[in-house]
């Protein structure tokens, strides 16, 4: 037995730090955050020559075919140093459904492009999980009409896949007739989510397995957005403590107060065991199906219970300096306000993990 | 990431799962909370011995099971027994702390005397190591210990001293070196409740029981030679005892039983027409709470595989403690705000649930984050230990002595 991550996942972890390290100072995050172009093609290539972008593709479609585990690996390591490429949808979702509902030809054209990075695929399935000012995807013989909010890795998307109101995904392409697209302005500069409206757009159905894919899209997306955050508010406890350790006030240290260190340990002592809880919730996925969307749950409200108070402590612990730009401590804050609210917050995705255990009679 | 055992461990855990099918029955009702355990409980714990499945990797010759340790046979045992809903071996703090320090730095004397009939239940120790003046900063006791021929002659007071009205023995950290540094100058004896000059007072607490004491010692004599380790080496005793203390206050398969007979309570109780995990409020602080225990669950399966890996575990295992206490507290709370008007129902009342266990357990799990290392203190280890951040500077005076200075 071994709970925890192998000496693989180990290596790839510090592989993928050292890359980041490398080319994602927090300076470029800040370039690539206040300019034009969100995304860092330098982040994403060195990613790529590392295989990043092809981990969730099966080998016979030219990837590395890993598991979510390993994805999670990927994740944490990207929010710890806030890198603003994409991960989530093009490289993680897309590869999960496309290989569990994609036909033939559709995993021929799309899967090696997303390995090679030409092509990204944008994921909209926020409407599985609740509807937000009445939007929603109808697929009328083979047209799709509607609209699809928080479409995620937005921007210089190749194609679409979008969830209709059966759960069953499509694959749209971005310069589809009677596709508008309206990008959406978030507080996390560092990922990119928009809209999409639909008027009578033509959709490459997946397979209709009624709503079974969409469902492990959930799944797998909540396991890499909590793994996101816990990279994320390890940055911030790390920063939190480095500061507390060098700020002098009252000619003490001031980590050497308890009003300061209890702050930080009570960070460090909830952190820790999201830790394990993604690591579960990942391997449930890969590996015990029966358990995978509730430990899922778990972990996406848990984490993002516990770093929304990381990230206000670990701002607070900077006292002034915490709340300007000029440290940059917000990028972190924004990534794990961006983690918690997306597929699902806490108290929507509690309300699921009830319902998946019965604790709700039905009306 | 790899949860399987092994075939080895599979057929190890099938045993176990084996002998609570046929020996269940034997098992004492219930949880014996009595200090003293029972016939039945006795009978228990010496069937458990025989099989392994307490005092495993205690040497035959002190009456142990002599088994090589295997930290991960230990874990099938505790799951399993847990799983079963049937107690396991004797969890007292003679067997828990006495015995491993005795193990480790005992005599052969000393093992030979009192391992054996401790693990069987027949000898009963409490722990003699706060004082009313030593809590967090426990180094600084005052308890004395003066040598006087072949004796020492024991004067002070220690507090909770819990299980002191029925021990048989005391282990006790009394001050034998006056002048060393407050660390040097402790030693750690072991002696017999019944040693004239010792008076026992049941504290009573916030829950109407007196689940500890204050224990007086007036002129108690005891032989020299009862004495565990050297004379002004009894912290570093301690220490070791302390050592093995840990995991007891943090064990998840508790925290998983708590939370499982709170969904039977929100299950089971009724709010009007509804039950109370209809109500979405209460139902979603219940989710909450069980991505708590799931997430102390899973960190306690990496600190198990860390240990088998021979790592110390770091930060993992140094946030158990802290955790695992307010999170059995707030399990509790959520029981009692489910229940409603009936919630405050105590003292064997009219329509009370389940003996008053919410509220009890409630209240208790508040002075378990208190005691065994206070949650501030706690805090302290987390940030020095596992931050490395710098440890509080000393005063000499309290800040308000040194405004009435620099005022006058």
């Amino acid at each position: 037995m071994d709970f925890g991550l192998s000496q693989d996942q180990k290596m790839l972890r510090d592989a993928v730090a050292r890359c980041l390290s490398d080319t994602c100072p927090l300076d470029h995050v800040r370039e690539c955050a206040e300019g034009e172009a969100s995304y860092s093609d330098k982040v994403q290539s060195a990613l790529s020559e590392l295989g990043i972008t092809g981990m969730m593709v099966p080998e016979q479609h030219d990837g590395l075919g890993m598991t979510l585990l390993d994805a999670a690996v990927v994740a944490e390591q990207l929010a710890y140093a806030v890198a603003p490429v994409p991960f989530l949808a093009s490289h993680v979702l897309a590869p999960i459904a496309l290989a569990q509902a994609g036909n033939e030809q559709q995993q021929a054209e799309w899967l090696p492009k997303i390995v090679s990075g030409e092509a990204r695929i944008a994921v909209a399935i926020a409407e599985t999980i609740e509807a937000r000012d009445g939007a929603g995807v109808t697929n009328n013989g083979g047209k799709l009409d509607g609209t699809a909010l928080f479409a995620l890795e937005f921007a210089d998307a190749g194609a679409f896949l979008v969830a209709d109101a059966t759960g069953r995904l499509h694959l749209v392409p971005a310069d589809a007739e009677g596709l508008k697209k309206v990008p959406l302005t978030t507080i996390d500069r560092t990922r990119s989510v928009g809209e999409l409206r639909f008027a009578q757009v033509a959709a490459e159905p997946l397979a209709d397995d009624g709503g079974a894919t969409a469902a492990r899209l959930r799944d797998a997306g909540r396991v890499i957005l909590a793994a996101d955050s816990i990279g994320a508010g390890q940055a911030m406890i790390e920063k939190a403590v480095d500061y507390a350790g060098q700020r002098e006030q009252f000619g003490r240290i001031i980590g050497s107060f308890q009003a300061v260190k209890h702050m930080c340990a009570e960070m460090a002592a909830r952190h820790e065991p999201c830790r394990s809880l993604v690591w579960y919730a990942a391997h449930a996925f890969d590996a015990a199906p029966d358990e995978a969307s509730l430990a899922a749950c778990h972990a996406k409200s848990h984490t993002g219970e516990v770093h929304r108070f990381v990230a206000r402590t670990a701002t607070e612990v900077h006292g002034g300096m915490g709340f300007t730009d000029l440290l940059g401590l917000h990028y972190w804050f924004k990534r794990i306000g961006f983690d918690r609210q997306i597929l699902g917050g806490p108290e929507a995705v509690r309300a699921e993990a009830a319902t998946l255990q019965g604790w709700i009679h039905a009306a | 990431m790899d949860l399987e055992c092994g075939p080895e461990y599979d057929a190890f855990r099938e045993e176990v799962r084996q002998f609570l099918k046929s020996h269940g029955d034997r098992a004492p009702a219930g949880k014996d909370r009595a200090a003293r355990p029972s016939t039945e409980a006795v009978e228990w714990q010496k069937l458990l011995i025989e099989h392994g499945y307490t005092a495993r990797t205690i040497p035959k010759e002190y009456g142990g099971y002599g088994a090589e340790p295997d930290i991960l046979k230990s874990r099938i045992i505790a799951e399993e027994f847990s799983r079963a809903g049937i107690p396991g071996g004797l969890a007292n703090q003679g067997i828990s702390m006495l015995v491993p320090t005795l193990l480790e730095l005992g005599t052969e004397k000393q093992k030979r005397q009192w391992v054996e009939p401790t693990l069987k239940g027949e000898v009963v120790w409490c722990q003699g190591y706060s004082e009313p003046g030593a809590g967090s900063d426990l180094a600084s006791l005052k308890t004395s210990a003066q040598a006087d021929k072949r004796d020492f002659v024991i004067n002070g007071q220690k507090i909770w001293t819990s299980t002191a009205k029925e021990a048989d023995m005391i282990f006790c950290l009394v001050r034998t070196e006056a002048d060393a540094p407050k660390h040097d100058g402790i030693s750690y004896l072991i002696f017999s409740m019944d040693t004239p000059g010792i008076e026992v007072r049941p504290l009573k607490t916030m829950t109407g029981h007196a689940e500890f004491n204050e224990t007086f010692f007036t002129d108690v004599r005891v032989p020299m030679d009862q004495i565990v380790g050297q004379r002004g080496q009894g912290w570093f005793v301690a220490n070791a005892t302390l050592g093995h203390e840990r995991g007891m206050l943090g064990d998840p398969d508790a925290l998983e039983n708590r939370f499982h007979a709170l969904v039977k309570l929100m299950q089971e109780e009724r709010i009007g027409q509804g039950r109370a995990i209809d109500n979405a409020v209460l139902r979603d602080r219940l989710a909450a709470l069980q991505a708590e225990v799931a997430a102390m669950k899973y960190n306690g399966m990496r600190i198990l595989s860390d240990n088998l890996k021979g790592d110390p575990g770091g930060m993992a295992k140094l946030i158990v403690k802290l955790q695992s206490c307010e999170l059995a507290h707030q399990i509790s709370a959520l029981a009692i705000d489910a229940m409603g008007e009936i919630g405050i129902l105590y003292h064997g009342s009219a329509r009370e649930r389940e003996g008053g266990a919410w509220q009890w357990n409630y209240m208790f799990q508040l002075g378990l984050i208190i005691g065994g290392g206070t949650a501030q203190i706690q805090k302290n280890i987390i940030a020095e230990r596992g931050l490395d951040m710098p440890r509080e500077p000393k005063l000499a005076k309290p800040a308000s002595a040194e405004r009435k200075k620099g005022a006058a």
